[in-house]
């Protein structure tokens, strides 16, 4: 994660609705020009945040600071902030060039200087030349841009994005998603961004905050987060993983041993604090699961199976793997792909396990 | 004539299948020469609109069938009394006669009597819209779990009779009403004030009957607004006056417009409520009608002044919907 001031802070921030406690004692840093993705499950309140932080949702404990600047009393007209909704929400009556300059005018910049700033914002969001049309003119991608050039010719603070390109179709959201983090990159905008879309999320983000049920799991720089899974949920709920449950029956500097529930031991690298006969659920990638043909490999954490059903995906194929150990296993397909029935041998290197406790949070690390 | 007709009936199955064939051909060209998914779709209901044409007719017959029956031929009719000779004792004898036209052109009573009629309604349709607006505000942005009570307190004075609603500002407004004799037996007056059979209480009891019509239409359009809009407008810097007026009241426009048509036509159109809330010179046009019809027997002026009614207040509602661009309004809106 790239160091420097951080341009939004919250501290222990809790938000609801009505009754409703929708986030709960949220902690969430934001260094400035960083992009940091919040991601998590339909309802998890990852909206919620945007707007507390846009001030459109009040906080019900907690601070919320923005540039050093404890914002929580500050109305929303008063915070520098750059919203772009799930639904672009532009002014339906509004020509496109009124829509980008909406936030300038009531900035007081004068005329010329608006004309300017929003024909460099059109530009930068590669749509020269649309300013006399209205929203209802242009496609859907073109009203998403719109939307991006309204809040980023303000200047905001920072910008927050608020599934920007769920409304778009695969290929358009594609592109976007680039042109999206070029745009971020350009400006150097601090930039938070929701989405339930994790590859997205690992794509575009500097550092992606995993959240459930009102609370962050696991905030850190996509690799780490992905590598280390902080937590059940984080490991289940990025990528696809093997959750295997066993008992810790050995413990060594090198690490720790499991047998596991389903046959076979498997050595953990990363075990430190794992006491010996405690309960755990080892955590392994599907993508770092290796299928071999029989008597490849030598070294540990090697096991005996038969391919029990692969399914193919372009470049990569998805295999169940039964036998010694039951896994799932994505792995490229370089030279041959196993079929049904197939004897293999699966290795699994010891530095790829991560190790649950019973409360589903990584032990060690 | 009769060769033609069998000829008709021979040709009428040769050319439908011509036009399938055509149809069919059109479809497997077209899609030779773009078959995607997608555009296979859109072919299919080009060439479906054509078989299908027939059946928004057929669901609009009936509509349209009762319209003509109830509204367009007795409005015909209508028109052709006012041709009629008046004979007197309220008897008319069909005729060509310009007599009664000529009478409405010449006649200042009745150009007051529109004139009254476009004030007094005017006058109503402000007030409905400066009232009404704030109420629709309010159901519009209502947090309250049951908006559709609030609706149902609105629409619930149409459960009685509108006679009664207007004779109850009897009981209010009277000499003998609530207000005279409160004041009275506070000792602030010893004469009761007139407050009835004056134009201010015609407008009351038009207020009174309008302004459901006024919210209704208000709250349709706010409720259809996204909320959002609002919070873009906030966040690009307005306060919660500017974000209304920049976002929530153009937006609305079409139904506060929509709302002050139906309640101008509503009002310059009616007669019950100066009937009884009106004294002798607040009568609006409707009332010219009611006593040349009712009360001389004049059908055939009735029939004039209706016509003339009717051709006003239709103008006026094309003239309105044309500059005011409704249409294009909603069209804006609808993405
Ligand atoms: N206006 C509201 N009134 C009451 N509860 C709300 C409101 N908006 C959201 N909630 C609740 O708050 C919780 C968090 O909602 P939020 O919109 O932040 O979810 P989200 O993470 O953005 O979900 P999604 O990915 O579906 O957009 C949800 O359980 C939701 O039911
Ligand atoms: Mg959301």
């Amino acid at each position: 994660m790239t160091q420097g001031e951080p341009t939004v802070e919250l501290r222990r921030v809790t938000l609801g609705y009505g009754g409703f406690i929708a986030v709960k004692d949220v902690d969430l840093t934001v260094p400035t020009g960083t992009f940091v993705t919040l991601l998590g499950p339909s309802g998890c309140g990852k909206t919620t945040i945007l707007r507390a932080i846009a001030g459109l949702v009040p906080a019900l404990g907690g601070e919320i600071i923005i540039k050093g600047r404890r914002v929580n009393d500050v109305p929303i007209h008063k915070r520098n902030i750059g919203l772009v909704f799930q639904n672009y929400a532009l002014f339906p009556h509004k020509t496109v060039f009124d829509n980008v300059a909406f936030g300038l005018k009531y900035r007081g910049v004068d005329k010329a200087a608006i004309e300017k700033r929003v024909k460099r914002a059109l530009d930068v969001v590669r749509l020269p030349g649309v300013e006399s049309k209205l929203p209802s003119e242009l496609s859907g991608g073109q009203q998403q841009r719109i939307a991006l050039a309204r809040a980023v010719v303000i200047e905001p603070d920072v910008l927050l994005l608020d599934e920007p390109l769920s409304a778009l179709d695969a290929n358009l959201r594609e592109e976007m998603r680039v042109e999206l983090k070029s745009i971020q990159r350009t400006l150097g905008i601090t930039t938070i961004f929701v989405t339930h879309d994790q590859e997205e999320a690992l794509a575009l983000s500097d550092c992606v905050v995993v959240m459930d049920h009102g609370r962050i799991e696991q905030a850190g720089a996509p690799e780490e987060v992905y590598r280390w899974p902080a937590s059940r949920f984080v490991a289940d709920f990025l990528g696809q993983s093997n959750l295997l449950p066993g008992q810790i029956i050995d413990v060594a500097n090198s690490g720790a041993t499991v047998r596991l529930s389903g046959g076979g031991e498997i050595l953990v690298r990363n075990g430190a604090g794992a006491q010996l006969g405690q309960a755990v659920e080892t955590v392994i990638r599907a993508h770092r699961v290796m299928v071999r043909p029989p008597g490849h490999e030598t070294g540990p954490n090697l096991f005996d199976g038969r391919v029990q059903s692969v399914a193919y995906l372009g470049g990569m194929a998805a295999y169940v793997i039964e036998g010694e150990i039951g896994v799932h296993a994505i792995n490229t397909i370089d030279r041959q792909i196993f079929r049904e029935g197939d004897r293999v041998q699966v290795s699994i290197a010891p530095e790829d396990c991560v190790l649950l406790d019973d409360k589903g949070l990584r032990i060690g690390h | 004539m009769r060769v033609t007709r069998a000829l008709n009936e021979k040709s009428l199955p040769i050319i439908r299948y011509q036009q399938l064939n055509c149809i069919a051909d059109r479809f497997a060209a077209r899609i030779a020469n773009n078959a995607s998914p997608k555009n296979i779709k859109n072919i299919m209901s080009d060439a479906l609109t054509v078989a299908e044409r027939r059946r928004p007719w057929l669901l609009l017959a009936p509509t349209l069938i009762t319209l003509a029956v109830l509204m367009v031929i007795p409005m015909i009719i209508m028109f052709t009394y006012s041709f009629h000779v008046y004979l007197g004792n309220g008897r008319d004898q069909p005729d060509f006669y310009l007599g009664n036209w000529a009478e409405f052109f010449t006649d200042g009573y009745y150009h007051y009597g529109i004139w009254q009629t476009a004030r007094i309604a005017a006058i109503t349709t402000v007030m409905c819209a400066l009232m009404g607006y704030p109420a629709a505000y309010c159901i519009a942005m209502s947090r309250f779990r049951r908006k559709w009570m609030l609706l149902l307190l609105l629409i619930l004075p149409f459960w009685i009779s509108f006679i009664i609603r207007t004779l109850s500002w009897i009981h209010i407004l009277g000499e003998q009403g609530a207000i005279n004799a409160t004041l009275r037996w506070l000792g602030l007056i010893s004469e009761p004030i007139p407050m009835l059979y004056n134009e201010g209480s015609v407008i009351m009891g038009m207020i009174h009957f309008l302004l459901p019509y006024m919210i209704l239409n208000v709250y349709v359009s706010l409720e259809g607004i996204d909320r959002n809009l609002v919070s873009a407008a906030r966040t690009l810097g307005c306060t919660a006056w500017q974000a209304f007026r920049e976002v929530t009241l153009p937006l609305s426009l079409p139904g506060l417009a929509a709302g002050c048509l139906l309640c101008f036509v509503l009002a310059a159109g009616s007669y019950v409520t100066p009937l009884i809330l009106g004294g002798p010179s607040n009568f609006l046009f409707g009332n010219l009608v009611f006593d040349a019809v009712m009360a001389e027997l004049n059908w055939p002026m009735g029939a004039t002044l209706s016509m003339v009614l009717l051709i006003l207040l239709g103008a006026i509602a094309a003239i309105y919907s044309r500059y005011m661009g409704l249409s294009r309004i909603y069209k804006g809106l609808s993405r």
